[in-house]
This record gives structure tokens, C-alpha cells and sequence, in this order.
């Protein structure tokens, strides 16, 4: 038994003076411990025994100290995409939309696949707080917040791409309900303009579900700014400014936490207010997505008048946002120190099985479109499928140019998936971030495919045109995605990246009934103790970390 | 609580030595489990103006402090009512009545086209009535507070669990109170200044 204080431990592991496992061994075949099998046991959802004050440490931290060497030039490399991509939405406006590859065919292409591509990855947040949350699946803890952050940041992108493919962006205000110069009211009979609110409902939804769950952990930085600031009133001011760094994150950490004291009685309404808007949130989810495919279902285009689009751009959009998680937050996971404590092996195997289930149902909704096509008797429609996207030009003299497009998604979205029925490679992070990033490729392509392969040949073979993106479309979405990373960084840096509140509330210690009263806690994740008890003694007992008290 | 949030002076005449207005009495205890009795002990002595602070809510601290429900569920269903009714009459009266244009032979107030937007500005006006309602249920934001001013407290968001006995409760007595937090297991007890 330790003789050091809690306190003195945590900050000799912080700052590696300390073995960072100390008093924890994980049961040999459970990977990082998280992994059990055992149905007796739970497994922990917080690995290490950390306690309460040791959570606070390890997310604050994050916010509060210098990131690794690896932050800046990122950064740097991100911002210098986003100012790219804005130079080429400048370009854009001034010269006119003639500078993307559109024709008098595909008058979509590149830029709406991107706004439903970004969309699509916009829907993970929300569905990892709202359904989960209903659903009382306490792991969505560990990815909850940096998802609903991806969110919010997917969808500022997927904004811009339907704001400036109008052609003249200053009448982009056509979008919103007001009248015209002749007093003519927009069209509520239009896809469009549903998707207009679709999409600013699911952006203001989305940033104040974000909001209201970090408001707390807002109060914990500043909480922490302020006793700093009283512990050390000679802080040294940041360079050239006035102000101390502390001064500052006290302010801005104050004002977003709204005077947030943690007390029980705000916690109480607070926990109502959450579970009322997971509540609000989950039909939304759906609805934005049925919303977005509406677009394209109510036309008479053969490819995109399909009944099966609603459910199928949603099982979609969860699919590639649960890949753009993953694509984050494994190398998140390396970067920052103490994260697979809070993020283990458990839950990325729990979010490859979801892509792989809405892997299927993606895959399924792609088969089905093509049973419909010819068990509905429609030529055009047929044609689409057949000669338009499956079949190679080499199998076929009419075959469809965009074949490696098709194969491609098909080849991303439903084949890589399927690596994850093997339990080792839904367990290896790194076989899990090549799919992650192979199922973000395939849904580009997806949308890719149905837009551009559906416009390019309309009705007689004299409208047949082929769609090649010039140098404005591809940097305009290297540019969207730099924006993405931008701000993800960002959010990294200076948020709580970890629902602090969460967390402590689901561990063993935060229990009032628990078996582990109080003041044997500190036993229970001193080192020894609770090692001995967590793979072997616990599978007589329902909960982990209480076994301190046996002893 | 005075206008607008901003704490008034309290007149319930208790005073430290120095003369500033006592604004309650802060107690610490160890751990969830001893708070979370505490409380009930502190409910079941007819305290009205108390409060428990931790950095996580408490599983059933709720009826341990024998708080009442909330009515943030009616302020919703007032915003989703609300949101509906906006959106209904919004696009009611702006393609039948203000400007009615045929489109595609429909009548003018066919209602189907009208589902989305009501459902996405009902749920637009409720998750603000949720967020705002909650706000102001609490009483925030506000800028500042007497407890945030002190050391200790400030430490409750990180792991510590307070129960503050406000001076204006009618059953506040001074130091008979300080002892009763004591006797139910107060590690540390201090006076808070307003």
C-alpha cells in the first residue's frame, strides 16, 4: 500500500514519474482489460481505477496545458487548407459557377455531393447523445462530446456548399421565407426549401445539445482558472498581451459556463433538459437525413425516384459519421496522454460493430435499389443501374463509364465492413482506422455516384455528357475538409473533449448505494488493491471497483 | 433573489464578527454516499433553503433532498406547441392567403407539403424552450454568486461534495446548525460570506 496521498500519485503519473497502469493488470486476453467476456462482470468503462479527482485531471489537462509537438504544425497545415478553400469559394463567387465542371447536364455534381457527404458525417454526433443516451448505453460517454463537436463542424461545412452553388451568392437569401422583388413567397411545396429548415434546425439543435453538455464542465475549467489565479496572484502574462492565461480561460470559461455551481437542484432540471432533448434529437436525426434524400426522391429522375432513399440515407449518414469518430479519435486516442483510459479498446470495438451493422444495411439498400430497377419493369430505371453504374465499359460497349466509381463504393462500403466479423481485427485500431477511412472514402463516393451517374445521361443519347471536375472543385472540398480539421483542432485545444460529469457520474465511485462507502474509496484505486480484485475477484461482485471493501 | 438575479442584501441579521452578511454555511463530506445521507438527514430537519453541490448529479439525491418535479416538460410542450403553430400558420398564409400561386395543381392549402417544416420548427422551439427553461428554472446565468467566491467551493467541480444551509432559511440558527452538520458527518464546516 502506497503511502503517497491521491493527489501527489496523480500528478507523478501525469507527468510519467509514475508507471501509468499502476495498480491495474489486465486479465490476459482482454486487451486492454476492457475486453472481457466474462458475463459476470462488467466490463470497466474507465480503465486504470482512475478516480473522480483523476478525471477531472486528465480532460482538464487536455484544455489547459500545451498539446504535443504534433498540435501546431497541424494546425498550421489545416488553417492553410481552410484559407485555400475559402480563396476558392472567393474565386468562385466572383467569376461565377462556369469554374466548376458543371454543364448543361450534370448541373449537380461535386458540390452537392459534398454538402450530403458532410451532412451524412454530421449525423453520428447527434445519434451517439440523443439515441444512445436514450437508450442508457453509458459508453457513449467516451466519444459523446468530440462526436456532437464533429457534428457541429460537418455541418458548418456541409453549409457552405449549398450557399454557394446558387451561381449568384448574393441572392442566396432566396432560400429563406421571404418574399421576392414581385412579393412571391418561396415554394413549401419544394424539397429544397424543407431542406432549408431541415438542415438550420439540425445545426441550432445540434450546437445547443453540444452546449448544454458542456456547460458543466466549463464551470470545472473555470473553477480550476479561478483557484490558480488565487493560489498564484503573480502568474506571468502571456507575451505581448496584458493578461494572464489564467485571467483569460477565468473570463471566457465564465461567461460560456453561464455561473454554472453544480448544485443538486440545477442538476436535477439539467438532467430533465438533457434527456428532453435527446428526446427532440432522435426524431430530428432521422428526419434531416429523409429530409436530404427527399431532394432527390420527389424528382422523376431514373436513380434517385426511389422510395428507399429516406431510410437509406439515414443508415448512411450513421455509417460515415461513425467512420469519421473512429477516423478521429484513434489517432486522438495515441496523441493525448491517459485517453485509452477513457476510450478503450471496448468502445472502438462497440463502434465497429455499428459500422459494420449499418454497413449492411447500406449494402442491403444498394441491392435493393437494384432488385426495384428490375423487378419494377421500368426501362429507364434499369438502364440507370445497369449501364449507367455497374457495368464496366470493358464488359460491355454501352457500359457505364462511372464503373470504377460504383466498385469503388461498393468495395468500401459494403466489402471492408466485413473484415470486422473476425474479433481480432474489429479489436486492432489500426485495421479499424484503414476501414474507418476506407468507409469515409466509399460515401463520397456514394453520393458521387447517385447524383453524377444519374444526371450524366438523361433520356435520348444526344444529352449523354460526361462530368470531369476542374482544379476549383477539388480544391473547394480539400478546402472544406481543411475547414473540418480546422476547427476540429481547435475544439482539441481549448474545449473539454471528455463530458467531465459523465464520466465521473458512471464511475464506481460516484455510486451513493455502492458497496464502496466512501471512506475505503481511496483504497479501492490505491496500487495493489485494486489490481488483485479487477480481473479475478471481481466476477463474484456486479460492479468493478467495489471490491476494495473485501479486503 | 433579487431583480434579475443579483443576489439582495439579506436581512436575516446574521453577520460575521467583521460584520459582513452571512450567506449560508458550507459543509463538507468525503464522499457521494455520506452526502447523499447527510442530505436526507438535512431534509428530514425541515430545511427549506439548502442545497447539495457536486460535480456530477447524484443518482436519487433528488429524493433525498425530497425535491419536488420539474415542470421543464411543460415549458417544452408549450415551445413544440408553439413551433407548430408558427409553422402551420406561416406557411399557410404565405402560399394561400398572402400570394396563392398554383403549383404543380395542387389546392392552396393542401397541408401534406406543409409536415416537414412544422415537425422541424416544432422540434426548433422546443430544444430552445428545453435549453432557455431550463436557464431560467435555475436561475442562470448569472455573473457571479457568494459561493463561487470561495476557496473550497471552488474545488467541488473538481471532487468534493458540499452541502451549503442558506442563512435565510427560517430554520437557520448559527451555530446550533453548524453543529447539527457536524454531527451528520462534516469533515469541514465554514461560514460563507455573501
Amino acid at each position: 500500500m502506497s503511502q503517497l496521498p491521491p493527489d501527489q500519485r496523480t500528478s507523478d503519473r501525469l507527468a510519467g514519474r509514475a508507471p501509468e497502469a499502476s495498480g491495474f493488470s489486465p486479465e490476459p486476453g482482454t486487451g486492454d482489460g476492457s475486453l472481457t467476456e466474462d458475463p459476470s462482470y462488467r466490463a470497466p468503462l474507465v480503465l486504470n481505477n482512475r478516480s473522480v479527482h483523476e478525471i477531472t485531471e486528465i480532460v482538464c489537462g487536455y484544455a489547459e496545458k500545451a498539446p504535443g509537438r504534433w498540435w501546431l504544425p497541424l494546425f498550421g497545415l489545416s488553417a492553410s487548407i481552410a484559407g485555400l478553400g475559402q480563396l476558392m469559394i472567393l474565386y468562385l463567387i466572383i467569376t461565377g459557377v462556369g469554374v466548376w465542371g458543371l454543364t448543361n447536364q450534370v448541373d449537380w455534381a461535386w458540390d452537392i455531393t459534398n454538402f450530403v457527404f458532410w451532412i451524412g458525417i454530421g449525423h453520428a454526433g447527434t445519434l451517439i447523445s440523443a439515441i444512445l443516451c436514450l437508450f442508457k448505453q453509458q459508453w457513449r460517454t467516451a466519444v459523446n462530446r468530440s462526436a456532437e463537436a464533429m457534428t457541429i463542424f460537418a455541418v458548418i461545412c456541409a453549409g457552405i456548399f449549398p450557399g454557394i452553388h446558387v451561381g449568384r451568392a448574393w441572392m442566396a437569401w432566396f432560400l429563406a421565407p421571404a418574399p421576392n422583388s414581385n412579393w412571391i413567397w418561396p415554394n413549401f411545396r419544394s424539397p429544397l426549401l424543407w431542406d432549408v429548415f431541415a438542415v438550420s434546425t439540425y445545426a441550432t439543435v445540434s450546437l445547443l445539445f453540444w452546449f448544454m453538455g458542456m456547460i458543466p464542465d466549463l464551470a470545472t475549467l473555470r473553477d480550476r482558472a479561478d483557484l490558480r489565479l488565487l493560489k498564484d496572484p503573480h502568474q506571468p502574462r502571456l507575451p505581448f498581451t496584458p493578461f494572464k492565461p489564467d485571467t483569460l480561460r477565468s473570463f471566457f470559461y465564465g461567461l460560456a459556463s453561464l455561473g454554472w455551481r453544480n448544485s443538486s437542484r440545477h442538476w436535477m432540471r439539467y438532467e430533465k433538459a438533457y434527456i428532453l432533448l435527446a428526446g427532440l434529437s432522435t426524431p430530428l436525426v432521422l428526419s434531416v437525413h429523409s429530409i436530404v434524400s427527399f431532394d432527390f426522391a420527389t424528382s422523376i429522375l431514373p436513380g434517385w425516384h426511389t422510395t428507399i432513399f429516406p431510410p437509406y440515407f439515414v443508415a448512411g449518414a450513421v455509417f460515415g459519421g461513425f467512420a469519421m469518430v473512429l477516423f478521429l479519435l484513434i489517432p486522438a486516442r495515441e496523441l493525448f496522454p491517459n485517453m485509452k483510459d477513457l476510450l478503450t479498446l471496448r468502445h472502438l470495438e462497440n463502434m465497429s460493430k455499428i459500422l459494420l451493422l449499418t454497413g449492411m444495411l447500406v449494402g442491403f439498400a444498394y441491392a435493393m435499389e437494384f432488385f426495384i430497377a428490375w423487378y419494377g419493369g421500368n426501362d429507364f430505371e434499369y438502364s440507370v443501374f445497369a449501364f449507367n453504374r455497374a457495368l464496366p465499359t470493358w464488359m460491355h460497349e454501352d457500359g457505364a463509364p462511372y464503373w470504377w466509381a460504383y466498385w469503388t463504393m461498393i468495395g468500401c462500403n459494403v466489402l471492408s465492413p466485413q473484415l470486422f466479423w473476425v474479433k481480432a481485427l474489429r479489436r486492432n485500431p489500426i485495421v479499424i482506422w484503414i476501414v474507418a477511412l476506407a468507409v469515409t472514402i466509399g460515401m463520397w463516393f456514394e453520393r458521387f455516384v447517385i447524383i453524377v451517374t444519374s444526371l450524366h445521361r438523361a433520356f435520348i443519347p444526344g444529352e449523354w455528357h460526361m462530368f470531369y471536375p476542374t482544379w476549383v472543385d477539388i480544391l473547394t472540398f480539400v478546402g472544406s475538409c481543411g475547414i473540418f480539421m480546422t476547427l476540429f483542432l481547435l475544439f482539441l485545444r481549448f474545449l473539454p473533449i471528455f463530458p467531465i460529469a459523465e464520466i465521473k457520474a458512471i464511475l464506481p465511485e460516484a455510486d451513493p448505494h455502492g458497496h464502496g462507502h466512501g471512506h475505503d474509496h481511496d483504497q479501492a484505486h490505491g496500487p495493489g488493491s485494486g489490481g488483485a480484485g479487477h480481473g479475478t475477484d471481481a466476477s463474484d461482485t456486479a460492479a468493478p471497483g467495489t471490491e476494495g471493501e473485501g479486503h | 433573489m433579487g431583480i434579475l438575479g443579483f443576489p439582495s442584501k439579506a436581512d436575516h441579521g446574521f453577520r460575521t464578527p467583521d460584520g459582513g452578511v452571512i450567506h449560508g454555511i458550507m459543509a463538507e463530506f468525503p464522499s457521494s454516499a455520506d452526502v447523499y445521507h447527510a442530505a436526507e438527514k438535512v431534509r428530514d430537519a425541515g430545511f427549506q433553503k439548502w442545497d447539495v453541490f457536486a460535480s456530477f448529479p447524484i443518482h436519487g439525491i433528488d429524493e433525498a433532498m425530497g425535491m419536488k418535479r420539474t415542470k421543464l416538460p411543460l415549458i417544452v410542450a408549450g415551445g413544440a406547441i408553439t413551433g407548430i403553430s408558427a409553422a402551420l400558420a406561416m406557411q399557410y398564409w404565405m402560399t394561400a392567403v398572402d400570394y396563392a400561386l398554383v403549383v404543380q395543381g395542387k389546392p392552396y392549402d393542401a397541408w401534406e407539403p406543409f409536415v416537414p417544416i412544422t415537425f422541424e420548427l416544432g422540434v426548433l422551439f422546443s430544444a430552445f424552450a428545453c435549453l432557455i427553461g431550463m436557464l431560467a428554472l435555475n436561475g442562470l446565468p448569472r455573473w457571479n454568486h457568494p459561493l463561487l467566491k470561495n476557496e473550497r467551493f471552488l474545488r467541488v467541480s473538481d471532487d468534493k461534495f458540499v452541502i451549503v444551509i442558506e442563512a435565510a432559511d427560517s430554520k437557520f440558527q448559527g451555530s446550533d446548525t453548524v453543529a447539527m452538520l457536524e454531527e451528520i458527518g462534516a469533515t469541514h464546516v465554514e461560514l460563507v460570506e455573501e
